[in-house]
């Protein structure tokens, strides 16, 4: 399975290698490769059915206690299978979308590259690589929103998802060594063996709400979902995989890891279906007064993530079942209607539902695809839909907490399903064919193929469930962790389910007929959500990020404010001041060295030195400032010659020789010294340049009085001749036992060379 | 003669901050070499001053207290080089921004657009 | 400056230059010299090239651009932290062959000394890739 993970990488940074003129072939590539996978993981089906479970554990950095694991069992199973069925449809469906744009080739890197992330998410059993696998899924995630990076909304709408789920990712992290913490460990396993540790430490509710911000965040509840329409800026396949299929559920799916861990408590109970069902009412009531065909989507999708949810926290048999059959239900029929959208989209050349109508003549297989998917989104029978509501209905019924009030939530949040759905299908497919609508296009014909695949599966799954459990049955044994055998059925017999069915879709359609004869219901509609939901969540999220940026930058101003000398005073002072203080407490004021004049020419020697540095600073021409800086540099070189360094001596000299030569080479061309400063600042800057000096006086002559760790010099001295065969002792150093510094400084030299050369040399571009 | 070393070590960095508190980039530039000059020379005292026993071994192994202290030395050395490269790659700049903008004055660079 | 004096002293100076800086380079192990210095020692000759021609002529004198010189050396420092490699000790360990010369008598071969020629290398067409752009005018 590592294999896979890692053919992903290649096969990713392959596409780059394939020349232009077989770039169509590009998504078939992909595309059969998924297929191959597919293949690959439905071999390991009956395995898994059986219970078993596959693991890979691979170290990584056992230093720090990280492994690479990998598990597949019925949970990750169910994801890897729509992961890569639903991937391998959407290349395939992609390779006509995107025909007409430009830059694909990134568009599939970044997406295949997804896929890959999306598959090791679900594969991993060690939660800082799941960690990592979920960053990677945020971050391809924002590339892929921003494809059209020219459009400004993209831009923003990119940010936006990246900022949410990034801000849900941290906090997904903090939570994951948070229980990391309690365990002394970040293994699946581990964390499933000691889940009833987990549950009593006192650092468990922390953790558990900050794995539910990460989860909500991913997979868009509110009052985090307001990324995911943003989102619908990315190319349509993009909105089919990612924002339906594959990635809002990773949050789903992690809640489905952690339910054996952190499950089964009061709190997450609560919390979790609370949030579910405020998810799962709010998305399907905003859905309806959408115009965009894609938002519609996006508002159901929003919807059925907290159906998702909200089973899950629910906590019984009945509704964790409901989750898993629902989970296949809405990959389904989301991921259809997606490209169905994208495909209407291209045939008629826009996305308001206002302006399609009457595709049913130009498109029939369309419709029959839309039915089919739609009757699945409302939960109609035969479809797997309808076996997906019943359980969830039934779910309700069973419910310990709250059942009533889930009950009436669920069936008021269907109802505007089933109305959605008809609304849909007869905006676009029926009535009449909208002037300027675009002339079909018949080469968008094949795009109809993967949404095709889809809704007939959404058939056949609901005609013969039993095809199901086998995929069902183990998953809801891992989250369960016991072992039951499910049946599932299209047909549950009379009863109260049966009838809060029959209820929901008769309701529906009223809804829908009152709606669809008197348009304009959907204008007041629309006005008096605008007064409820005012608070429009992208424009305070936008507008908040502003005033931070703004406030920020404020500060910055106070701080930054472009004058090198006042950012050289500020450093200078409080260094000086730092030492002060440091010397007093460490060492105190003592000066331990007797102040002689012997021997007298380097006496004479440094006098000259303290001379030269004096003109130097006070002359006025520039000629005399190097002359005395050069006089400075050889009198420091004798220095280090009188006391025993001769290898210093001798680099000093010739250094300060060129740096003479390169001076004047530079000083020919350029102006005289200005006089720029005023007495004033003279004065100032002189005194905190002798406060400085004498401070650094005051360091040096403690300094020499400090015992350096002798071990290392002596152990250079000791072994310069016998380990490395060398008898100048700072020339050993520097080639031999501490080569890879100097490795490094002459590195250093090299960018500065380049860095000369490239400035001097590359001309300005104009304008 | 530590004193003697430590005032002029003091004196290099007066002189190097003096300098680079000057609005003239040439004379920043020089206050920069004296900064480094004052650093190495501070580095140099630090492991105490031997005249006149150069850390050079023989094969007969010799008296390890008397000898100068080896490492500073090489610190010293790459950090005079380092230094040099430094200084150059200031006065290239110095000399591009001359060209860009025909001022010396350090405060004109408020921009980064010339 | 075009002195024909200075020109013709550069010619033969040249070849001392460069023979000082090599020997400085060799015997860097044992006596005062090493890479830095012998690079430096170098890189001098240009400077004294460079009063008696125009930076030009010396330009098109030179075989060997400096930032070949450059990235030569930093391939010697590098090439020589491989061997430790194979010599069955970790990365960037000494190695060192004993050969015996006749006449010169039995010398030490290690890779220090291949770092010490990298470093030579690369100080010397630091200096030069310095002096060259610094010197042409523009």
């Amino acid at each position: 399975m590592l294999i896979i993970l890692i053919l992903y990488l290649v096969l990713a940074f392959a596409l780059f290698l394939i020349p232009a003129k077989l770039s169509k072939f590009k998504p078939l590539l992909i595309a059969f490769f998924h297929l191959c996978l597919f293949g690959f993981f439905m071999t390991h089906l009956p395995d898994v059915a059986a219970g078993k479970s596959i693991d890979i554990h691979q170290q990584w950095i056992p230093q720090l206690g990280l492994n690479f694991e990998l598990r597949l069992d019925g949970l990750s199973m169910v994801f890897a299978l729509l992961i890569t069925f639903i991937g391998f449809l959407i290349f395939i469906y992609a390779l006509t979308y995107m025909k007409s744009y430009t830059g694909t080739t990134k568009f599939y890197f970044y997406l295949t590259l997804f896929s890959g992330a999306m598959l090791g998410l679900v594969l991993s059993a060690d939660f800082i690589q799941l960690f990592m696998f979920w960053e990677l899924t945020s971050v391809l995630s924002f590339l892929l929103i921003s494809y059209f990076n020219e459009n400004e909304q993209a831009r923003k709408a990119a940010f936006q998802s990246l900022f949410v789920t990034g801000f849900g990712g941290l906090c997904l992290f903090a939570a994951i060594i948070l229980i990391g913490s309690i365990v002394d460990s970040y293994s699946l396993s581990e964390w499933l063996e000691n889940a009833h540790l987990i549950k009593e430490d006192r650092r468990y509710l922390p953790a558990l709400v900050l794995v539910l911000i990460g989860i909500f965040t991913k997979s868009a509840q509110f009052p985090f979902h307001f990324w995911l329409l943003g989102a619908m800026q990315a190319p349509t396949p993009v909105s089919a995989f990612l924002h339906s299929a594959t990635m809002v559920k990773a949050g789903v799916f992690l809640l489905a890891r952690l339910y054996p861990i952190l499950g089964g408590t009061p709190e997450w109970t609560q919390v979790v279906s609370l949030f579910g069902a405020l998810t799962m009412l709010t998305g399907s009531y905003l859905a309806i007064t959408q115009i965009d065909i894609k938002l519609i989507l996006a508002y159901t999708t929003i919807s059925a993530l907290g159906v998702l949810v909200l089973l899950l926290g629910m906590d019984t048999q009945q509704s964790v079942k409901a989750a898993m059959v629902f989970l296949f239900v809405h990959a389904f029929y989301k991921s259809a209607l997606f490209m169905l959208a994208g495909y209407i989209t291209k045939e008629t050349g826009t996305r308001s539902i206002d302006k399609i109508g009457g595709l049913i003549k130009t498109s029939p297989i369309g419709f029959v695809i839309a039915m089919i998917a739609l009757f699945s989104m409302a939960g109609l029978p035969p479809m797997l839909g309808f076996i997906g509501k019943e359980l969830i209905y039934e779910a309700k019924f069973d419910s310990p907490w709250m059942s009533t009030a889930l009950l009436i939530i669920g069936v008021t949040s269907n109802i505007f399903m089933v109305t959605i759905a008809f609304l849909f299908l007869f905006e676009v497919f029926l009535g009449q064919a909208n002037e300027g609508q675009k002339k079909s296009d018949s080469s968008y014909k094949f795009l109809l193929f993967s949404p095709g695949i889809l809704a007939l599966l959404s058939l056949g799954f609901g005609l013969f469930p039993d095809w199901l459990t086998q995929l069902v049955g183990p998953a809801l044994n891992i989250i369960r962790m016991d072992d039951v055998q499910i049946k599932l059925k299209l047909w549950h017999g009379l009863n109260q389910v049966f009838f809060l069915s029959l209820f929901t879709v008769m309701v529906g359609v009223l809804l829908f007929i009152h709606i669809y004869k008197h348009k304009q219901v959907i204008r007041v509609w629309q006005r008096v959500n605008n007064r409820i939901f005012s608070i429009n969540f992208t424009k305070v999220f936008s507008s908040g990020l502003d005033k931070f940026i703004a406030f920020s930058s404020k500060n910055t101003q106070l701080i930054q404010h472009g004058y090198s000398r006042f950012y050289i005073i500020t450093i200078i002072v409080f260094t000086s001041i730092l030492l002060i203080f440091q010397l007093y407490i460490t060492r105190g004021w003592e000066i331990e060295s007797t102040f002689t004049l012997q021997p007298f020419y380097i006496s004479g020697l440094v006098l000259i030195i303290m001379l030269s540095v004096l003109m130097s600073v006070l002359s006025t021409h520039r000629l005399f400032t190097i002359i005395a800086m050069a006089v400075t540099g050889y009198g420091i070189s004798l220095i280090y010659l009188y006391y025993s360094a001769v290898d210093l001596a001798i680099t000093q000299i010739i250094i300060e020789t060129l740096m003479v030569v390169m001076f004047v080479l530079v000083l020919r061309r350029l102006p005289k010294f200005a006089k720029l400063s005023n007495r004033r600042t003279k004065m100032r800057d002189a005194f905190i340049a002798l406060g400085f000096g004498l401070i650094m006086t005051f360091l040096a002559l403690k300094a020499i009085n400090v015992d350096f760790n002798p071990s290392i010099s002596d152990y250079f001295v000791d072994n310069s001749a016998l380990k490395a065969y060398g008898k100048n002792v700072v020339n050993v150093i520097l080639v031999d036992f501490r080569a890879l510094d100097t490795l490094g400084e002459i590195t250093v030299l090299t960018i500065a060379a380049l860095g000369v050369y490239t400035l001097l040399n590359v001309k300005k571009t104009k304008k | 003669m530590e004193i003697l070393l430590s005032a002029l070590t003091g004196l290099l960095y007066a002189g190097g901050v003096y300098l680079i508190l000057r609005r003239s980039i040439l004379k920043f530039i020089i206050g920069i070499i004296f900064m480094s000059n004052a650093t190495n020379l501070l580095v140099f005292l630090s492991a105490g001053i031997v005249p006149g026993q150069p850390a050079f071994v023989g094969d007969a192994p010799s008296d390890t207290e008397l000898m100068a202290d080896p490492l500073p030395q090489a610190l010293v050395l790459t950090a005079i080089v380092i230094g040099f490269g430094i200084a150059v790659f200031t006065l290239a700049l110095k000399y591009k921004f001359f060209k860009a903008t025909s001022t010396d004055d350090l405060d004109q660079l408020t921009n980064t657009d010339a | 400056m075009n002195s024909i004096i200075l020109q013709l002293a550069a010619k033969y100076l040249k070849i001392l230059f460069l023979l000082f800086a090599l020997i400085a380079l060799i015997r860097g192990h044992n006596y005062p010299g090493g890479g830095f210095i012998g690079g430096l020692l170098a890189a001098l000759y240009i400077v004294y090239d460079s009063l008696a021609f125009t930076s030009q002529q010396i330009e098109k004198k030179l075989r060997i651009h400096p930032e070949q010189y450059i990235g030569a050396g930093l391939l010697c420092a590098l090439l020589s932290f491989i061997p430790g490699i194979y010599s069955g000790s970790s990365l960037m360990k000494g190695v060192w062959l004993s050969l015996d010369i006749p006449v010169i008598g039995v010398t030490k071969l290690g890779t220090p000394l291949l770092f010490d020629i990298g470093v030579f290398l690369t100080v010397m067409g630091v200096t030069l890739l310095f002096l060259f752009t610094l010197s042409t005018k523009r």
